[in-house]
């Protein structure tokens, strides 16, 4: 089985939303509700269990010399996040009851018939995608269109994007993709065009892999995502020591007390 | 956006009317386009992130978790004193009361647990697998051998007690209470582990004293209920009482001796203030009413102590569990965004 992966060219984007509308027709996912949240064409803020795909819509300060708006008006950058199936995968990791599992795609799955809703998962990812639904009890996040893989179709939403903003297809040619479409945005003169998989931080990679103009952190793509497993050791050893000290103390405060007594 | 627009905005049309006429006149605009209502608009830049949304979600657990956390660190650390007396030949009294506690908590902590998943009908799905690497599952293996032993070892009492002596049955006590002692170290403090070890930055800048913290504050509430069930001429517990609370005195200055910013929850707002008061309640107030009651030797004195210490340790969980959520609502934290 080939190990696929995203590339969403953010340059490519042009906030049409159709990967939401197609990611929620194909899954059946339930609306986000209905509000204004005041900010830019976003009225849905982040994924979550109820938003798989969601188009973020990044307004930045105006390039002198570029279009004829007031100055104070905004330009406007927009990419399609999504779950971004980690490498190494924090909350396939945390999950303690084997619902969360890795396809043959390579993909990071929640088997909904297994999942009791634990809630470990929310706080294990560093991408902060996975969701308990209220309502359903389970946590729900982008399946990679499994089922769509599985008879060799894209997933949803790359199928209907009309821009071929999201590329879908084997993990090593979109890198290679990736690379040539970023040296051809720095010789157009993009020259704050960047790619960001994550691949330096220890979630070692990610298979939605994502290019984008300007700071990252402005589309909320941490810059050192941190796989909880990370912080296991220092754990344990903390726990190790918390029971040495239970164990040791207790015995030195009873046999304490019985030699005093004894006396 | 609370704010009330009018529509249409009288200042932009009237900028578009002064446009179109320059642009008939001139045949071209060189003056600054129509400012609509509200602008500047909010950004998202590097400096202020994606419009102060934050990245992370917050933990979805309810008030089942803090309470457990809570049950959990006092029942396991009141079987390992339990567990001790026992062999050293402490009073039978205090060993029976210390498995009574313990077998408490064998019960409402798993009830506690189930009744917080989303799915409480899947409980058992946690026993299909064992993953090392999750410490929720650890967690959970935990707290089936804990139960299985302390609820064994209270079984085999009291039927002792009340049918005689039996070897069977002294057996399976002493089974029990070996099960007991070598679930309840860990179960005492895992909990530190489970919520240190996930992506919430104060939880994880802290991921290196939790478990020591929390298993110190489920010394105390085990401590202070022992206390309470009458058993305050106990020196072992005096003993055990002082050095834990010494020890929650050294966590207080430790949070606040260090500045990270991924620490502020700790510090300020409401989950500052109620860190702070679980704190001097686990602390320095049983610190030094021990102290008296040790100059004094008052037994009414050691009862507020292990009062304050029970309250303590049941504040200290819920204000750490409260701060993870203030600490995952700050945006700037995964973004590395000063503030």
């Amino acid at each position: 089985m080939p190990t696929t992966a995203f590339l969403t060219d953010s340059t490519l984007c042009i906030g049409c939303k159709a990967c939401e509308v197609a990611c929620k027709e194909w899954n059946g996912v339930a609306d986000d509700g209905f509000n204004w949240s005041g900010f830019s064409y976003d009225n849905t803020g982040a994924v979550g269990h109820s938003t798989w795909r969601h188009v973020k819509f990044v307004e930045a300060s105006p390039e002198p010399g570029f279009g004829g708006n007031a100055p104070e008006l905004n330009t406007w950058a927009f990419s399609s996040d999504v779950c971004k199936h980690c490498e190494n995968a924090g909350c396939l990791e945390a999950c303690p009851t084997g619902s969360i599992v890795r396809t043959e795609f390579g993909g990071v799955y929640v088997q909904p018939d297994i999942c009791n809703g634990c809630g470990y998962c929310v706080v294990s990812c560093p991408f902060g995608v996975v969701q308990r639904n209220p309502d359903d009890g389970r946590a729900f996040k982008c399946t990679f269109c499994y089922d769509r893989q599985k008879v060799g179709l894209k997933p949803a939403c790359a199928q209907t994007c009309p821009t071929e903003s999201i590329q879908f297809g084997e993990i090593e040619e979109l890198r290679a993709k990736a690379a040539a479409r970023l040296s051809e945005l720095h010789g157009r003169g993009m020259s704050d065009a960047t790619f960001y998989d994550a691949s330096d931080s220890s979630v070692k990679g990610t298979h939605a892999m994502f290019i984008v103009r300007g700071d990252p952190r402005a589309y909320n793509l941490p810059p050192r995502p941190e796989v909880p497993t990370e912080y296991m050791k220092k754990a344990w050893k903390s726990s190790a020591i918390g029971a040495g000290m239970l164990l040791a103390g207790s015995l030195l405060a009873f046999l304490f007390e019985n030699r005093s007594n004894g006396q | 956006m609370s704010k009330a627009f009018e529509f249409p905005e009288p200042d932009r049309e009237r900028r578009l009317h002064e446009i179109r006429r320059e642009a008939e006149q001139k045949g071209s605009v060189k003056s600054p386009g129509a400012r609509p209502q509200g602008a500047p608009f909010p950004i998202a830049s590097a400096e202020t992130g994606y419009y102060g949304i934050p990245l992370l979600k917050q933990p979805p657990w309810t008030w089942e978790i803090p309470l457990y956390f809570f049950v959990g660190g006092a029942a396991g650390a009141a079987a390992v004193v339990g567990a001790i007396a026992d062999v050293t030949g402490a009073d039978r009294k205090l060993v029976s009361h210390a498995r009574w506690i313990a077998a408490a908590g064998s019960v409402i902590s798993p009830a506690l647990l189930v009744s917080d998943l989303g799915r409480p009908a899947r409980f058992l799905n946690m026993l299909r697998v064992f993953k090392p690497q999750s410490p929720m599952s650890v967690g959970v293996w935990t707290l089936v051998g804990f139960s299985s032993g302390a609820a064994a070892t209270v079984f085999a009492d009291f039927m002792q007690q009340r049918y005689g002596p039996s070897l069977p049955l002294r057996i399976v006590e002493n089974a029990g209470q070996a099960a007991s002692l070598a679930f309840g170290l860990p179960f005492s403090n895992y909990t530190g582990v489970l919520i240190g070890a996930t992506t919430i930055p104060t939880w994880n800048q802290n991921v290196g004293e939790l478990p020591m913290h929390f298993g110190m504050s489920g010394l105390s509430a085990a401590v202070g209920l022992l206390e309470l069930m009458g058993h305050r001429k106990s020196r072992a517990l005096q003993m055990l009482g002082l050095g834990a609370a010494m020890f929650e005195v050294w966590e207080g200055w430790r949070i606040e001796s260090r500045p990270q910013q991924a620490l502020d929850p700790l510090k300020h707002g409401l989950s500052g203030s109620l860190i702070r008061t679980g704190g001097m309640l686990s602390g320095p107030l049983p610190v030094a009413l021990r102290l008296l009651s040790l100059v004094s030797n008052s037994r009414e004195l050691r009862k507020w102590a292990a009062t304050s210490a029970i309250a303590g340790s049941l504040l200290t969980r819920i204000a750490w569990i409260y701060a993870g959520h203030v600490s995952a609502r700050d945006w700037r934290l995964p973004l590395e965004i000063k503030g």
